[in-house]
């Protein structure tokens, strides 16, 4: 197994419908100020995807295996992701 | 939960440090609410992972037999590793058999158990709860306020939520106006992955060269990172291998890596690919981990709260220690309020006892030894890139059989090193064995 997206189906995950747990907090910065589009490389799951047409960050809270990567790794401080409700989101057989 | 039920103590993360703590206080009658966000108790968590039973014995007892481990680990193999080659040392300790000091865990599996220890002595354990934020009043940590809408109240907070996923308990409450914790730096977590590869117990027992039930550690450093800070590893469970590593978020950032790249490119790699040959992966896990040193370490104690584990920062990156710390961090936030609750005392400077425990303890010694180990190879990149190739050169004209006499063999190794700039690698050398003795 190679490809992330079939990676990240391995992750039983239960999904907070309509309450995503991660937000973009001014998208402005990420068209204007941000070259690098680090989330894009550094996020574990693919959660941030830069859509060039629409200048803007997309976001798959759904991908999210809760690493805690992106409110530190962001230089800008500009993703604001906080716990899914309880009971929600990544859930490891293994761990 | 009756809304004026107060507890002595609210553990927040039922992670090695959480259930610790726990544990201790349960166990000496103390009223003890221990809480996990998950479903249940390891669902959300991560690690490498090995674990000590050592510590582990310490806190529960005899009853750590009983534990679910995967594999006690016999033998230890370190990789320093080039695009071409390996650099190996292997330590086989068969006394490893008659006394185990580590096993291969995971924590799926381990965490649900230890919370079940913590349970038995009287803790409540209370799954599918967030903490949403720690309630101050006058100055002080009174309680919790949880995402069932709830708040709970305690003589004493233990906050041990692990590093967090975006800003931490510790940074979001404000006592005086100031956070308990500043934000982490970049260079001061791990970014780690790791697959779980399902494989035939009786395959990895052949591939790793163990005996039934046996297991084996490779950790991998150079190329196995791409020459960033951090470091690889395969880990051998019952009928799975844990495969995996990590390195320090800033070098994700300046490389504009991804963790998924890391990881291929070590599965990848000539001499791992075969050990994975036919192993299935079963699941994708990715985890930051604390590697600020000592001068990353937050205050741990403050008016109504302690702070344990990954939480406080306590994480030996050099030795892959960190349960270890998180679960005797944990032992010792519990009994420092078990002396509290004795003296009817629970102000600031009676839980400093917990500073002063840790302190006087083997976790700070720890602490403080390996404080510039992350920063030395941070800042000289070399050591994971450049130094392995030119001894991977130096072993290649060494051991190559191909015409040429010795002595010119000799003389050209020599020449090599000290175009490469020997030198300076002699000395890097003598500070990073400094750094990490």
């Amino acid at each position: 197994m190679e490809k992330l997206t079939e990676k990240l189906f391995t992750v039983k995950y239960k999904e907070d419908t309509g309450r995503p747990h991660i937000e973009i907090t001014d998208q402005a910065v990420c068209a204007n100020d941000c070259k690098g589009k680090y989330c894009t490389h550094f996020c574990p799951a693919g959660v941030y995807e830069w859509n060039e047409e629409q200048k803007k960050t997309l976001v798959s809270s759904g991908n999210c295996i809760e690493c805690g990567a992106c409110s530190i790794g962001c230089p800008f401080d500009n993703i604001a992701c906080h716990s899914p409700r309880g009971g929600f989101g990544a859930q490891y057989k293994f761990g | 939960m009756a809304d004026d039920e107060r507890f002595d103590a609210i553990v927040v993360g039922a992670g090695p440090a959480g259930t610790a703590a726990a544990y201790t206080m349960a166990k000496a009658g103390l009223q003890v609410a221990l809480l996990e966000r998950g479903p249940q108790p390891g669902s959300k968590n991560v690690m490498g992972g090995i674990l000590y039973n050592h510590y582990l014995e310490e806190i529960v007892g005899d009853a750590w037999k009983e534990a679910p481990l995967e594999r006690p680990i016999i033998e230890e193999r370190r990789w320093m590793m080039t695009p071409k080659a390996y650099i190996g040392f292997d330590y086989k300790n068969l006394r490893n058999r008659e006394h185990p000091h580590s096993f291969s865990v995971l924590r799926a599996r381990f965490d649900p158990w230890f919370a079940e220890q913590a349970e038995k002595a009287g803790a409540m354990v209370v799954p599918e709860t967030v903490v949403e934020r720690l309630i101050v009043r006058n100055g002080r940590v009174v309680g919790v306020g949880t995402g069932r809408g709830d708040d709970l109240h305690a003589e004493v907070v233990i906050v041990s939520e692990g590093i967090g996923l975006g800003a931490g308990l510790l940074e979001k409450t404000l006592i005086n106006g100031k956070p308990l914790r500043r934000k982490l730096r970049r260079n001061e977590v791990a970014m780690a992955v790791k697959e779980i590869m399902q494989l035939d117990s009786g395959l990895i027992e052949e591939r790793f060269n163990c005996e039934s039930g046996e297991g084996c550690t490779i950790e991998c450093f150079g190329d196995s990172t791409m020459g960033m800070s951090g470091f690889m590893f395969i880990y051998t469970n019952k009928d799975t291998l844990s495969v995996g590593g990590g390195a320090l978020l800033s070098e994700f950032n300046a490389t504009l890596r991804s963790p998924n790249d890391l990881m291929e490119h070590f599965k990848n790699h000539p001499s791992v690919k075969p050990l994975l040959r036919g192993a299935e992966t079963v699941e994708y896990l990715a985890h930051l981990i604390p590697e600020g040193g000592y001068r990353g370490i937050p205050k741990v104690y403050g008016p109504g709260y302690l702070v344990c584990g990954d939480a406080a920062m306590l994480s030996n990156p050099v030795h892959r220690e960190g349960s270890n710390l998180a679960m005797v961090s944990g032992k010792l936030a519990g009994e420092t309020v078990i002396h509290a609750k004795e003296t009817e005392d629970f102000s600031e400077s009676r839980l400093r006892e917990y500073k002063g425990k840790l302190d006087s303890s083997w976790i700070m010694a720890d602490m403080k030894k390996y404080d510039k180990a992350v920063p030395l190879l941070e800042h000289n990149p070399q050591m994971l890139a450049k130094y392995p190739q030119i001894l991977d050169g130096a072993l290649d004209e060494f051991f190559r059989v191909d015409g040429t006499s010795k002595w010119e063999k000799q003389s050209k190794i020599f020449k090599m090193i000290r175009k490469e700039g020997g030198l300076k690698m002699a000395w890097d050398t003598v500070k990073a064995a400094w750094a990490m003795k």
